[in-house]
């Protein structure tokens, strides 16, 4: 009877007390089964395309605004690595780059998708666009450049949101330097090479006696490649008589090459870039500095980072001028034939040299993906780290495991004087091997931070 | 020495583009009394107009690069170094020049027609709408120009014959080191010759006068039987030429490319504010005055003692006077201030 009752006095309550702890003692336990976890092995991760049928890439380049062309080109080449990911078109570098796990059939058997974002080249902008990507598009990996201070700060804000951040063109030593991520990697070489590759190559055109006058950009990449130029042309002896900051898209910089005039200086840095580069080179033509002798010799206007674009805006200007670029699509190995073939019959010019970058990236992040046997942001950056290839047109490169840096070949290059087409307007003078162009890892400080965030 | 009076020459030079802008500006303020934010545009929109004089100057037979066999690469050669030979060769070098030619009446119908089309129903309607009308049209302007003529700049060579610099320390007796572009020189005589013609027609023209005395009084004028308000729209596009033939001459000093218009519109307000809103003399004044500070503050000596200085010496000098004379240097009383 009293048995009876006590069976009869069990409360719901008790049962359920009963079974919680009963629970709590199995999780510490660890031996039961945790079946009503949903995907309890697995960690989750931002931009998980789960067991949809595709995944989604963000591209956030700039649609609008002074890198507007830049940024279109980028994203020509985006569609192109899509295109060729998912299996369409002549395939491009995949044919080419060594050693390649794609298959042609998307990512992880998944048809790639894309978003496009414009960040205007402001950095506030691109953080908004590439946030909108991550939260609302749900991507795997965000990618697009044009300005170091864009790209750090989209890296930053991908660090903290644990989303792959491939960057397109941005040149700062700082993107792979102090302000490095772990979720950020960079195919484009930086100013530190520029500096290396450039000075063998002014100390056999203009001797080892010049001193030279820079203007900078005033914000962190022109910070960077002044204090890298700087330091590679006083290696070859040069002396530097002055280093100008100027505002960004400052237009008119009269004011700031009149007084290169009287400095003794008998070469000018320009440390600008894109609408800024050339407005300060058209200027300094006019200003009369390439017809000028100073000190017995030439004066000479040196463009340490140049492009065919703005070899354009400067037309006539731009004729003789030496600066470094990432990749010319005038290359002859198999990788830059093949890009260049497939970007030519599809848009009818030859891809910029931000285009090969961006390119080249989307190509290696989906392998990535691929040799990781999934998306997890940690295990793709696994296989980033370290990463050796060739046939993506610029040698065997490496995409250094300490801080994301790719080490490859440089080309130095030269304002074509007699150009054969519209398109023949940079004249490569030196193909710079790696080896030149190579620093220790822990020279531009920095930390990448945790691989899980 | 010789580099102040280079800082002098550059700010000669910077303040007739300023000068030339913010007078635009200032006479469809004093006239139309509307807050002109597509000033700018109108600006680029001159420029373009010798893009494209050069672009079809430049029509080119295209013979095709066969060595390129991936995309069609091609070398030109102009239809008129074809067909004239040396002489066509000269047109193409002259092509900014020549651009003027077209620049006058497409311009002035540009003028007219933006007027006549959209500004018009704004000239009672408050300043806040008027700039945000104008500043949309301005929008509009330079997508249409990117979408035609692309996001980069596109350089424009000024003719061979004065593409080089003139020694003008050798005249002046200073260095031989001191040396300024031919252009720019051209570029300053233009603008000083072009606010001179735009005073004259107001001062010494009927036309000028009677528009003169619509600015100051327009009932009284139109009580007089004068159709001012066709007047007016005259002066909007007489505006627009002045600042479309600015945009032309300033091709070779800076290549244009479609944002042209926005980078020279805030500074062109701060000069108009800083002369005076509406006052002629005062928007030319201001012009050269902020020209020459703007270039002076950029000097390394300056920098070294005030870093920045070149970059926020306009605005400063533009709260400093409106703190002293808030009217402006010549503004006059009632302007905006109903």
């Amino acid at each position: 009877m009293s048995e009876t009752k006590l069976i009869g006095n069990v409360s719901r309550r008790t049962i359920l007390k009963g079974s919680a702890a009963t629970t709590g003692a199995a999780l510490i336990g660890g031996t039961f089964p945790m079946h009503f976890i949903k995907n309890a092995h697995a960690q989750t991760f931002r931009g998980d395309p789960g067991s949809a049928a595709s995944v989604k890439l963000g591209f956030n380049v700039p649609q609008t605004g002074p890198y507007a062309d830049e940024g279109a080109d980028e994203l020509r080449a985006y569609q192109l690595a899509v295109k060729h990911i998912n299996g369409e078109g002549d395939g491009g570098m995949l044919n080419t780059i060594k050693p390649l796990e794609l298959k042609g059939n998307g990512i992880l058997g998944k048809k790639v998708e894309f978003v496009t974002g414009d960040t205007q080249t402001k950095s506030d902008a691109a953080r908004a666009s590439a946030k909108r990507m991550i939260e609302k598009d749900n991507v795997a990996m965000v990618t697009g450049g044009s300005s170091s201070g864009v790209a750090i700060a989209v890296q930053g804000l991908c660090q903290e949101m644990g989303v792959i951040f491939m960057a397109g063109l941005t040149h700062s030593n700082d993107t792979t330097g102090k302000d490095k991520k772990r979720y950020g990697f960079r195919h484009f070489f930086n100013a530190y090479m520029s500096g290396q590759a450039i000075a063998p190559v002014l100390l056999d055109e203009y001797g080892n006696e010049r001193r030279a006058y820079h203007l900078t950009a005033d914000y962190t990449w022109g910070w960077t490649q002044e204090e890298s130029i700087k330091a590679a042309t006083e290696n070859i002896g040069w002396e530097t008589v002055n280093t100008v900051r100027t505002p960004v898209g400052a237009g008119d910089f009269s004011q700031y090459i009149t007084p290169v005039l009287n400095s003794g200086a008998d070469v000018l840095i320009l440390n600008h870039y894109g609408k800024d580069m050339v407005n300060s080179l058209t200027q300094a033509v006019q200003f009369g500095l390439r017809d000028k002798q100073v000190n017995g010799k030439n004066f000479e206007i040196v463009v340490p980072l140049y492009s065919r674009l703005m070899a354009q805006g400067a037309g006539e200007a731009a004729k003789g001028i030496l600066g470094t670029t990432n990749w010319h699509w005038s290359l002859t190995d198999a990788g830059s034939q093949a890009f260049v073939k497939s970007f030519g019959q599809e848009y009818g010019f030859p891809p910029s040299q931000a285009a090969h970058t961006c390119y080249v990236q989307t190509l290696l992040y989906a392998n990535a993906c691929e040799m990781a046997g999934t998306f997890a942001p940690w295990e793709v950056i696994k296989q980033l780290e370290g990463f050796e290839f060739d046939g993506a047109g610029n040698g065997p490169t490496l995409y250094r495991a300490e801080d994301h840096q790719c080490f490859k070949d440089v080309l130095v290059v030269r304002g074509k004087e007699n150009p054969q087409s519209n398109f023949d307007l940079l004249e490569v003078v030196k193909n710079v091997p790696r080896a030149q162009v190579e620093y220790p890892a822990d020279m531009f400080g920095g930390e990448l931070g945790p691989y899980q965030v | 020495m010789d580099a102040i009076f280079l800082q002098i020459l550059n700010g000669l030079d910077k303040g007739g583009a300023y000068a030339l802008i913010a007078l635009g500006l200032t006479l469809v303020f004093g006239t139309l009394g509307v807050v002109n934010f597509a000033h700018g545009a109108i600006f680029m929109m001159g420029a373009f107009c010798a893009v494209t004089l050069e672009k079809l100057l430049t029509l080119s037979v295209k013979v095709k690069d066969e060595s390129v066999t991936f995309f069609d690469a091609y070398k030109e050669t102009p239809y008129l170094e074809l067909w004239f030979g040396d002489t066509g060769t000269a047109i193409i070098d002259w092509s900014v020049p020549l651009s003027i030619i077209l620049a006058i009446p497409v311009m002035l119908l540009i003028g007219i027609v933006m007027e006549r089309s959209l500004i018009r129903y704004f000239y009672k309607r408050p300043h806040a709408e008027q700039i945000l009308v104008t500043f949309g049209l301005a929008i509009v302007l330079q997508e249409l120009v990117k979408a035609t003529f692309g996001a980069n700049p596109i350089p424009q060579g000024a003719p061979d014959i004065v593409s080089g610099s003139a020694a003008v320390g050798a005249i002046f007796g200073l260095g031989e080191a001191v040396v300024y572009p031919w252009w720019r020189l051209i570029y300053l005589a233009f603008s000083l010759v072009t606010i001179g013609l735009v005073f004259s027609f107001l001062h010494f023209t009927t036309y000028g006068m009677v528009v003169r005395a619509g600015m100051a009084d327009r009932e009284t004028v139109e009580l007089l039987g004068i159709n001012i308000e066709r007047r007016f729209t005259i002066v909007f596009g007489i505006a627009a030429v002045v600042a479309g033939l600015a945009g032309v001459m300033y091709t070779p000093v800076l290549p244009p490319d479609y944002h042209l218009g926005m980078d020279f519109l805030v500074l062109s307000f701060v000069v108009v504010v800083v002369g005076g809103m509406g006052s002629l003399p005062g928007a030319v004044a201001a012009g050269f005055l902020l020209g020459i500070l703007q270039s002076f503050s950029s000097m390394t000596e300056v920098k070294d003692i005030f870093p920045g200085i070149d970059q926020i010496i306009i605005y400063l000098v533009a709260v400093v006077i409106l703190l002293t004379r808030p009217r402006g240097l010549l503004g006059r009383r009632g302007v905006m201030e109903s």
